[in-house]
């Protein structure tokens, strides 16, 4: 479905990412592993076009995004949700959902507002409420159900788990879960490699914006080495 | 009482058009970030297409249709000025959009004039809506109160639009963070336009509806945008309400001034504005500005560092040229290079401020004029010797500039911009309306230097010793831990403070200081010419010096010195032209598209990118 063929990615002159490439398959649930400045974030914002790659071609669906404007990308069906979450701090509930509404996609699962609240109950009772004067793990729901308003067929993730309570990281895990049940593709970037290995299939570690490791949970386990040298702090 | 109550209706029928133009810039900042200096001009065409669509259509039909028709036009001008102007620069710091939009100011008066005339044109009266009204006895013309009638209309359609559609969802989302409503898959460069070309309807609408009771003249796009700055400032950037409060307070104060307090007509409204900025520094229903909205064009800046041996030498020898130069040239020429070093230091102090210090004042021409003013009324009015006067005139602007900078510093960014810009009309409007001190529009002549100085040559060397010395100094003091300071007050606001770096008390001494400098130009100006009219006061003048500044380069040190040069000679040149506006606002708009580094940025780029080839190679 989505297949990243050696992207090059810059900040400035600073060099993030170096020949990357990966594919993920329909239905997938892959995360990106790797400590704090590999360059997980970028990978996703390189995908979505926010960050431009400088070389290398990013296939979705058989066409290649590498320039597209980001709207163009997230029309042909990519969610991204950001990992500072970004939600409109002065829109409610409903009007930040408004803003992620598209049309509905074949081939994708369709949400209505109203399944969004039975996923996420905390934000029926909120909707009327604006972005601001809601809690870190609320915003963290919103980001995601708002994404979701525009129906993708992949769903980007990025550090889902970063800055919430242990509970609504648990609550969290079974969201994904159930996105996954739904058919959706998705891809996290993620720290947590206990919260890895309960949502995803499968794993790729990246370390100075390298690929070091592409495989499932199992093999990874299997090499507690790689583990040591590029998630252990 | 009942005349008090048509006063205050008048006031009312007036802020219906000043509404229509602020809320037009107040939603164009709200979701583009840019101060659109180019709204007045929309105005003004809404006025000039009006008159003509009036002619052309008859009766009642005719002129509300010629009206509704005018907004759509001007609506679609504005949607071309943003697709062609704007689009490419949205990335860029604020004074590039801001040099855009006056750009386009400088088109459109010459399109104007090419296509309207140089005349003023009475506004054609409404039809069926010609006499007045008795309320309490007093009378009260019809289109005043149709006036009055509709703004609520006016206001509650936007306010509909903006609260309750999906584009006005995702007009308000945009505004908080453009980035992420693309990435949600909202085409928002449409958006974008869209808004822009409200916001040009709006004015285009304010222009067309005040024609029954004033006109359309080709001053029209300077006079308005002061107010509406006002107007946008006291009732908070970005909101319709506060625009609405703050254009009835202000045409309903301005009514009531004409009547009480003739002479001070243009001033009251300014002394408003600085009242409700000491309380409320966004205005009465505006929130606190979040910085950093904008970013860097092109790679990150060298820090700027003083000039090696070369470049020492090679401003000796430019300094022994000037000198030797009266030994060749002839008067005129000896004229035209005073006007060029005294822009120059004008051009620097603001390169000062607006470089080093990254404050982007619009305003700096009051400091200039100031100093220009403060010499020539002493030597008006108490027959002072020149030489106290002349070092009294940068005294004088450095002590104006703390004051302003008191109430200016405080804000950043844009609010400084549009606040800097609302305090020189205050000096200005003093300057044309306070006659008895400043005679007004006749200005104060007879202003000349002592008899030592009366030769051209003797005033030139005069010059050239106080206009250089100055910017040397400037220079000086960039290269000085105060410059590094300021620099870093720039770059790094909380870093600076938490280094122990006031940095607004930094700034405030460095705006003091671009003005005392300002004010030095000024006085030097003063004596040479013999004179001062309000017209050195103007928005015209401070812009000049902003495109000096800009024309040169901001991030280089020389770039005001180089640009005051290039535009001395381009606008005498130009100025033989008849439409020369309209060629230096084209050359402005592709400057800021094509060259965003300006003359000697962009030369030191080209000779970075030479030089750069064999370092590479060394390495």
């Amino acid at each position: 479905m989505l297949s990243v063929e050696g992207i090059h990615s810059y900040y400035g002159k600073a060099h993030i990412l170096n020949d990357l490439s990966f594919r993920i398959g329909r239905g997938e649930v892959v995360a990106l592993l790797g400590r704090n400045g590999a360059g997980k974030s970028t990978t996703l914002k390189s995908v979505m076009q926010l960050v431009r790659p400088r070389s290398g071609r990013v296939v979705f669906q058989d066409s290649d995004l590498v320039g597209a404007p980001a709207f163009r990308v997230a029309k042909s069906g990519i969610g991204y949700v950001p990992e500072d979450r970004r939600i409109f701090t002065d829109l409610t509930v409903m009007e930040n959902l408004e803003v992620g509404r598209q049309p509905r996609r074949d081939g994708a699962p369709v949400w209505t507002v109203e399944q969004l609240f039975e996923i996420f109950p905390n934000l029926a009772e909120r909707r009327g409420n604006r972005g601001k004067h809601m809690s870190g793990g609320e915003q963290q729901m919103l980001t995601i159900a708002r994404t979701l308003m525009g129906n993708p067929l992949l769903l980007l993730l990025d550090e889902p788990s970063e800055g919430i309570a242990p509970v609504i990281v648990e609550q969290m895990a079974q969201t994904i879960l159930k996105l996954k049940a739904e058919g959706l593709t998705v891809v996290i970037s993620e720290q947590n490699l206990h919260f890895a290995r309960v949502v995803a299939d499968r794993a790729i570690i990246i370390e100075g914006g390298e690929k070091k490791f592409d495989g499932s949970f199992a093999e990874l386990e299997a090499h507690p080495e790689i583990r040591d040298a590029y998630l252990s702090v | 009482m009942a005349f008090f109550f048509a006063q205050f209706l008048t006031g009312l029928a007036n802020a219906s058009s000043l509404f229509l133009v602020a809320s037009g810039l107040s939603l164009i900042f709200g979701v583009t970030r840019i101060v659109n200096f180019a709204h007045g001009s929309f105005y003004m065409l809404g006025a000039f297409v009006g008159i003509t669509l009036m002619n052309v259509l008859p009766g009642t039909v005719g002129f509300w249709g010629a009206i509704l028709l005018t907004g759509l036009a001007v609506g679609a001008i504005g949607a071309f000025v943003e697709m062609v102007v704007l689009r490419p620069i949205y990335r860029a710091p604020e004074l590039f959009q801001l040099v855009a939009t006056f750009g386009v100011i400088l088109v459109i008066q010459d399109l104007a004039l090419m296509i309207w005339g140089a005349q003023d044109r009475m506004g054609p009266r409404a039809p069926g809506l010609r006499g007045v009204w008795r309320i309490f006895g007093e009378p009260v013309p019809k289109y005043d109160l149709v006036m009055i009638a509709i703004t609520p209309f006016i206001l509650f359609a936007l306010w509909y639009l903006i609260t309750k559609t999906r584009v006005g969802v995702l007009v308000r989302a945009a505004t908080q963070d453009r980035e992420m409503v693309g990435a949600l898959g909202v085409n928002q460069a449409w958006l974008f336009t869209g808004v822009f070309a409200l916001g040009s309807a709006l004015a285009g609408w304010g222009g067309a509806l005040q024609l029954p009771k004033g006109g359309a003249d080709l001053l029209m796009d300077f006079n308005i945008i002061g107010s509406v700055f006002v107007v946008v400032v006291i009732g908070g950037m970005g909101s319709l309400p506060g625009a609405f409060i703050a254009a009835v307070l202000i045409s309903v104060l301005n009514v009531f001034g004409v009547t009480y307090l003739p002479q001070s007509t243009l001033v009251l409204m300014f002394v408003v504005m600085a009242v409700v900025l000491i309380i409320r520094p966004y205005g009465l229903l505006g929130r606190e500005e979040v910085a950093g909205e904008h970013g860097q064009v092109g790679a990150p800046e060298t820090p700027i560092r003083p000039y090696g041996r070369l470049g020492q030498t090679l401003v000796g020898v430019l300094l022994l040229a000037l000198v030797a130069l009266p030994l060749v040239v002839d008067q005129f020429m000896l004229i035209l290079l005073i006007d060029m070093v005294v822009f120059a230091l004008f051009a620097a102090s603001l390169h000062f401020i607006l470089g080093t210090g990254g404050l982007v004042s619009f305003g700096h021409a009051a400091f200039f004029g100031g100093g220009a003013y403060a010499a020539a009324l002493l030597v008006y009015h108490l027959n002072t010797p020149m030489e106290i006067a002349f070092l009294f005139a940068p005294f004088a602007a450095g002590l104006l500039a703390l004051g302003i900078g008191w109430f200016c510093i405080r804000l950043s960014g844009v609010y400084f911009a549009m606040l800097t810009l609302a305090f020189s009309q205050l000096v200005w409007s003093m300057a044309y309306q306070w006659r008895g001190l400043t005679r007004g529009d006749d200005g104060l002549v007879n202003i000349w230097p002592s008899s030592w100085l009366s030769d051209t040559i003797p005033f030139y060397y005069f010059t050239l010793a106080f206009g250089i010395g100055g910017i040397l100094v400037l220079r000086h003091i960039i290269h000085a831990p105060f410059g590094y300071a300021l620099r870093a007050g720039r770059d790094s606001p909380r870093q600076a403070e938490a280094m122990g770096i006031h940095v607004k008390r930094i700034q405030h001494t460095a705006f003091g200081l671009a003005g005392l400098m300002a004010g030095l130009a000024g006085g030097i100006f003063v004596f040479s010419k013999g004179s001062v009219f309000p017209t050195e006061l103007e928005i015209g003048a401070s812009f000049d010096a902003l495109i000096v500044v800009f024309l040169g380069g901001v991030k280089t040190l020389a770039g005001g010195v180089v640009g005051a040069g290039f535009l001395t000679v381009i606008e005498d040149w130009l100025t033989r032209l008849e439409y020369w506006r309209l060629l230096l606002g084209l050359v402005i708009i592709a400057v800021v598209i094509i060259a965003p580094e300006g003359i000697v940025g962009t030369l030191r780029s080209r000779w970075a990118k030479l030089r750069g080839h064999n370092e590479e190679v060394v390495k």
